[in-house]
């Protein structure tokens, strides 16, 4: 496994964990008329996979609905309320989600800056003696 | 890994473990965010002077200690690995640097100029 490999397969666990977020983020603020039928933030769960010691890249291994409990309201005008006149929002934390988002940008980015110095000396060596 | 060479010195040698460091580092950033994950790094003088006696230079990997622990295990600290990764792409250049000098050199010698 390259250096190529490993800055490639982190960027895409990377673009998993983000479109995770999204999807988190975009249903935030949904309500189901049951607890169990709430929306529950989904996790990826990463791990490292390698061929050899100290070398190992990220993989994403299951996406998993988080424990993030769903938020009770009392709403009974609502259309979906059940008996007692309640509804159940997406269990998702937003700021933390954001927190997220951010930090999955950022390590997408060192994985472009990791590829683009590993390019920039695969073709010196290249040039090696021209 | 080969012993030292004739033509060019110690600078092959030096040239795969750099690049061998690249792909280490390049792991440890990788896994940023991954449960439980202990960075690593090639001890260099270690490993420099098993490449010279020809034996493997496994054993010249170390677990990184990390300044703070994490919770979920994860030993990898970006800049710490960031710097690292600057640095050793600042290595790898001027051990090419020095191949290439040593390359014009002899090609000088060959040409009789």
């Amino acid at each position: 496994m390259n250096v190529f490999d490993i800055a490639g397969r982190a960027m895409s666990a990377q673009l998993v964990r983000l479109n995770t977020t999204a999807s988190n983020l975009a249903n935030a603020g949904s309500v189901s008329g049951t607890e169990a039928g709430a929306f529950r933030a989904l996790k990826p769960i990463f791990r490292a996979v390698g061929d050899q010691p100290g070398v190992a890249t990220v993989q994403v291994d299951s996406v998993i609905a988080s424990n993030t409990p769903a938020t009770r309201r009392h709403e009974p005008n609502h259309p979906m309320a059940d008996k007692n006149g309640d509804v159940w929002e997406a269990g998702v934390d937003s700021t933390a989600e954001m927190v997220e988002m951010i930090e999955a940008a950022r390590q997408y980015q060192n994985n472009v800056q990791v590829l683009e110095t590993a390019k920039s000396l695969t073709l010196d060596t290249l040039r090696i003696g021209k | 890994m080969m012993a030292e060479d004739a033509l060019f010195g110690i600078h092959g040698t030096a040239l795969a473990l750099r690049s061998q460091r690249l792909t280490m580092l390049a792991s440890n950033i990788a896994n940023a965010a991954t449960p439980n994950y202990k960075a690593r790094d090639i001890d260099f003088k270690t490993a420099m002077g098993l490449a010279q006696q020809g034996s493997d230079t496994a054993s010249a990997i170390r677990y990184r200690l990390p300044v703070q622990t994490s919770l979920d295990g994860n030993t990898v600290e970006l800049p710490t690995e960031q710097t690292a990764f600057a640095e050793n792409a600042v290595q790898y250049r001027t051990t090419l640097a020095f191949l290439d000098s040593r390359i014009a050199s002899i090609t000088r010698a060959l040409k009789g100029e």
